[in-house]
């Protein structure tokens, strides 16, 4: 993978740069020697690595502006970070880069049950929001698989998803407001307790612009009451075509679960010999989650069970207990740290139209023999937000470089049935050279407007994205 | 200008030689006055794609609202974002767009619920102030493949493009639907009531308030929606929660509920004043003060749990001017022509913010023909 050439110019005035940041921030907020700037070498995308020109820890907004106000100064390129938790390499340094870790941000402003809102610096992470409400029976609904570690700041900027969607939508649909700091050190509010953008929706763009806009410092996120109840019921099939089909008959059928996850077999065997959470071997297996009263549910889950008795399931277990649920999401929490400990693995992200699903799976599944690598399916079927997971040895020469090769062909598969590259992860540099497949010129060319407007100057996080032949002269200039 | 598909539309804006004014089904004259050439989209009409199974539809700009929600009616689903019909309020006739709903940016009381316009639209495509088409999102429900000017789009009044295409993110309708009233609150009472209420579990679904009805009683309206006996269960439910605050009353009858909720959507009560009308969308909590704040005689109504005022005022009144800094913002929706050339229609933004807008519309449309200063 390629990256831009680092400024020789910045390089060689290190010394400098990091004097005049720790003019403005306490002295162990700026990291820069080599052996600790190691630690921001990469994030979740562990493939690629470039430790830093230096990290700074700002402590507040104010910080945050006399840093950028240095660096659009002296030229040097930001890379903005949460908790380092990106699958796309989203927070992957330059060696000219400043990374601007916003860890230290992690405090709750605000929290007001009467409207529904909680006001964070955005350093703190996805689970603690939840955890800062939950006494009073509220929650943030964003629930990306990895919320114990990533920061509401990563979530922003790569709009992140998660299980729970279906019902309660992305990121996007549940952040209010930011305080977000321009490159050029100024600070500006967009949004807040109110909905709705008054004139252009800027909040609209910055969320999931990964950290090419801004840095944001604070964010009000819509809280909701916790529903009374909710309950999973699990079912197998005989083929990935048939729990497709029964997919889309529930959905049909008017009832709404919050969340319909979807197994194959490679999956279902890898997680089953690491969690033993009980699962049926078969083709595929659905998790399909409802909430309400125990009524409610009760009469959802029959119209749910009903539909899938019309598709001859293989396994129908309704959970019954609180105890139950657990197991029942067990092997589904488990999917990725199960396939760590078999292998290496790449994992994608690519979003499909749902009526498309045994076509791709299928599709896969023979390029999968082609490549001679395997891959299992986890995914979020409900919304055709597929991620299938491809095993590679990186020990064994040629073996990532095939992988990535396949993974782009899947992610081609994903546009040409009309779905995307990424359906929550972001593109980041993993994504960057294949966005010419899914956009024409023409609209990459109006989102590098957005850029141009936000950061004339295309100095954070300029790299990511957009393929580097398409922003060239841009970052030249 | 009456493109008929995309490419004409694109050459129509490519060769305009002045502004241009953008009309959907020209129900929805919301903005300060603009001069141009009409350039109509209702030409670019029809359904391209509708799959029930993955909750999604994509459609050309210029096709009625009616069509669209007839064909997803068909497949028992509907556009969850309860878009208002303007007609009545600002005293237009017309066949209302899906264009205009999403150039608008066009909710309703489910807003609270369920989210804008802009949180239901998946995609467009649209030609920019050179002609170019541009397309951006997708028909899938979780995309974030680059910019999100979906958003961007949803809400700019062809002030950065002419939409040509939209997709959408459609939802199950519901069997039943309920209403909850409560008799003679207070603007305060009301709102008080309204957050204890979207403060529970039991999924409401709107919550207005309107202290000028019919016959001159307040009344706050609280909407329950789903399969039947959910609905009963959580209106016994909130009934309980409600208890004591002002006379309940509740209805079922499910055409009955539809039409109230009809009327709130529309801001009914305002159709036939002579008032200017002002839609401010404010932090819940803060509205009661913010209308206490408003000229005497201003006549207020609230939907969205009290987030979203209606306000009607004398003619030609600066709201803004009256009731001070608050935090949010006031829409001019409806006044004569002279006073909408005299007052910011969208509430001015802080410099900064100002500046990245106006940044923008001079990327999108370099030339300034797209409804130029409708946003101001
Ligand atoms: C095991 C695992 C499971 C995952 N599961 C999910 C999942 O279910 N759903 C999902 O959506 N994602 C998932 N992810 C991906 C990842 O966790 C998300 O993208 C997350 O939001 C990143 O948050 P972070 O704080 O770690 O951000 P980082 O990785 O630090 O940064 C992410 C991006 O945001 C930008 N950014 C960071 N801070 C700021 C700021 N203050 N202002 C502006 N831009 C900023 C960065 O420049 C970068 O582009 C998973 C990752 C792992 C490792």
């Amino acid at each position: 993978m390629q990256m831009p050439v680092p400024d020789a110019a910045v390089l060689s005035k290190k010394a400098r740069i990091v004097e005049l940041l720790q003019s403005v921030l306490p002295k162990e907020a700026v990291i820069h020697e080599p052996e600790e700037t190691r630690a921001y070498e990469c994030d979740a995308l562990t493939a690629y690595k470039c430790p830093p020109l230096a990290a700074v820890l700002p402590g507040s907004t104010e910080q945050v502006a006399a840093v950028l106000r240095i660096c659009h100064e002296e030229g040097v390129p930001v890379v903005p970070r949460g908790s380092g938790t990106s699958l796309a390499g989203g927070a992957l340094p330059t060696a000219d880069c400043i990374i601007l870790g916003v860890a230290r941000l992690n405090a709750v402003l605000e929290t007001d049950y009467d409207n529904r809102f909680i006001r964070v610096q955005t350093g703190r992470t996805n689970l603690s929001v939840t955890g800062a409400v939950e006494e009073h029976e509220f929650f943030y609904a964003p629930d990306p698989s990895s919320q114990l570690a990533c920061a509401i700041a990563g979530n922003i900027g790569m709009n992140s998803g998660g299980a729970h969607c279906l019902k309660y939508g992305v990121t996007t649909n549940n952040l209010m407001g930011v305080t977000m700091v321009l490159m050029d050190g100024t600070i500006v509010e967009i949004g807040g307790a109110h909905l709705d953008a008054g004139g252009l929706d800027l909040l609209g763009v910055v969320c999931g612009s990964e950290g090419q806009l801004g840095v944001v410092t604070e964010a009000t996120l819509r809280i909701l009451r916790k529903p009374e109840g909710a309950r999973p019921v699990l079912m197998g099939f005989d083929s990935n075509e048939v729990a497709g089909a029964c997919v889309s008959d529930i959905i049909k059928a008017g009832v709404l679960p919050v969340a319909i996850e979807f197994m194959d077999r490679p999956c279902i065997e890898a997680s089953e010999a690491f969690a033993h959470a009980g699962y049926p071997i078969c083709e595929a297996l659905l998790i399909v989650e409802v909430e309400g009263s125990p009524a409610e549910i009760d009469e959802q889950l029959g119209v749910i069970l009903q539909i899938a008795r019309s598709h001859n399931p293989v396994e129908l277990r309704e959970s019954k207990s609180a105890e139950e649920s657990a197991k029942i999401w067990l092997g589904r929490k488990s999917a990725f740290g199960a396939m760590g400990q078999i292998n290496d693995y790449m994992c994608l992200d690519g979003t499909i139209p749902v009526s498309s699903l045994p076509l791709v799976l299928r599709r896969i599944g023979e390029m999968s023999k082609q490549y001679g690598l395997d891959v299992a399916n986890v995914f979020h079927a409900g919304d055709g937000n597929m991620h299938p997971l491809i095993l590679f040895d990186a020990n064994k020469p040629g073996d990532l470089e095939l992988c990535e090769a396949f993974g782009a062909d899947i992610l081609k598969l994903c546009v040409e049935v009309g779905g995307c590259l990424t359906g929550e992860h972001g593109v980041g540099v993993e994504k960057r050279d294949l966005m010419l497949n899914q956009f024409t010129a023409d609209d990459l060319e109006a989102q590098l407007w957005v850029k141009d407007v936000f950061d004339p100057a295309w100095l954070l996080n300029p790299a990511k994205v957009f393929p580097l032949s398409v922003t060239q002269t841009r970052r030249a200039a | 200008m009456n493109p008929s598909n995309e490419v004409e539309l694109s050459e129509a804006i490519a060769s305009a030689k002045g502004p241009l004014s953008i009309r959907g089904g020209g129900t929805r004259p919301i903005g300060s006055p603009v001069t141009g050439d009409l350039l109509s989209v209702a030409g670019l009409s029809g359904i391209e794609l509708y799959e029930p199974g993955a909750l999604t539809i994509v459609v050309r700009a210029g096709t009625a609202l009616a069509e669209v929600e007839k064909a997803l009616a068909a497949e028992n689903q509907r556009l969850a974002f309860e878009p208002m019909d303007h007609r009545g309020l600002l005293g237009t006739s017309g066949t209302p767009t899906i264009g205009g709903v999403v150039a608008a940016n066009v909710s309703g009381p489910r807003r609270i619920q369920v989210g804008a316009a802009r949180d239901h639209l998946l995609g467009v495509r649209f030609v920019d102030g050179r002609g170019s088409v541009i397309k951006n999102g997708g028909r899938v429900m979780k995309n974030v493949t680059g910019y999100d000017l979906v958003k961007l789009m949803a809400g700019s009044f062809g002030t950065l493009g002419v939409l040509s295409e939209v997709s959408l993110k459609v939802l199950p309708k519901t069997d039943a639907i309920a209403s909850l009233m409560i008799y003679g609150l207070s603007d305060d009472g009301a709102v008080a009531a309204m957050s204890k209420a979207l403060g529970s579990p039991f999924e409401v679904s709107g919550a207005a308030h309107v202290n000028e009805s019919a016959d001159g009683v307040a009344v706050t309206f609280i909407r329950v929606e789903g399969f039947e006996a959910s609905v009963a269960y959580r209106l016994a439910q909130l009934t309980d929660l409600l208890a004591g605050r002002g006379e309940i009353v509740t209805l079922t009858d499910h055409d009955k509920v539809a039409a109230q909720w009809r009327d709130i959507r529309d801001a009914k009560s305002h159709h036939a004043s002579g008032d200017d009308i002002w839609r401010l969308s404010v932090k819940p909590s803060d509205a009661p003060a913010i209308a206490a704040r408003m000229p005497r005689g201003t006549r207020v109504t609230y939907d969205w749990a009290g987030g979203l005022i209606w306000a009607g005022t004398d003619s030609g009144t600066d709201l803004r001017a009256a009731i001070g800094p608050f935090n949010g913002h006031a829409t001019l929706i409806r006044a004569d022509e002279a006073t909408r050339a005299a007052l910011p229609v969208f509430h001015p933004e802080p410099a900064p913010l100002a500046a990245i807008s106006h940044g923008l519309r001079a990327k999108f449309d370099p030339r300034g023909i797209l409804n130029p200063g409708l946003m101001g």
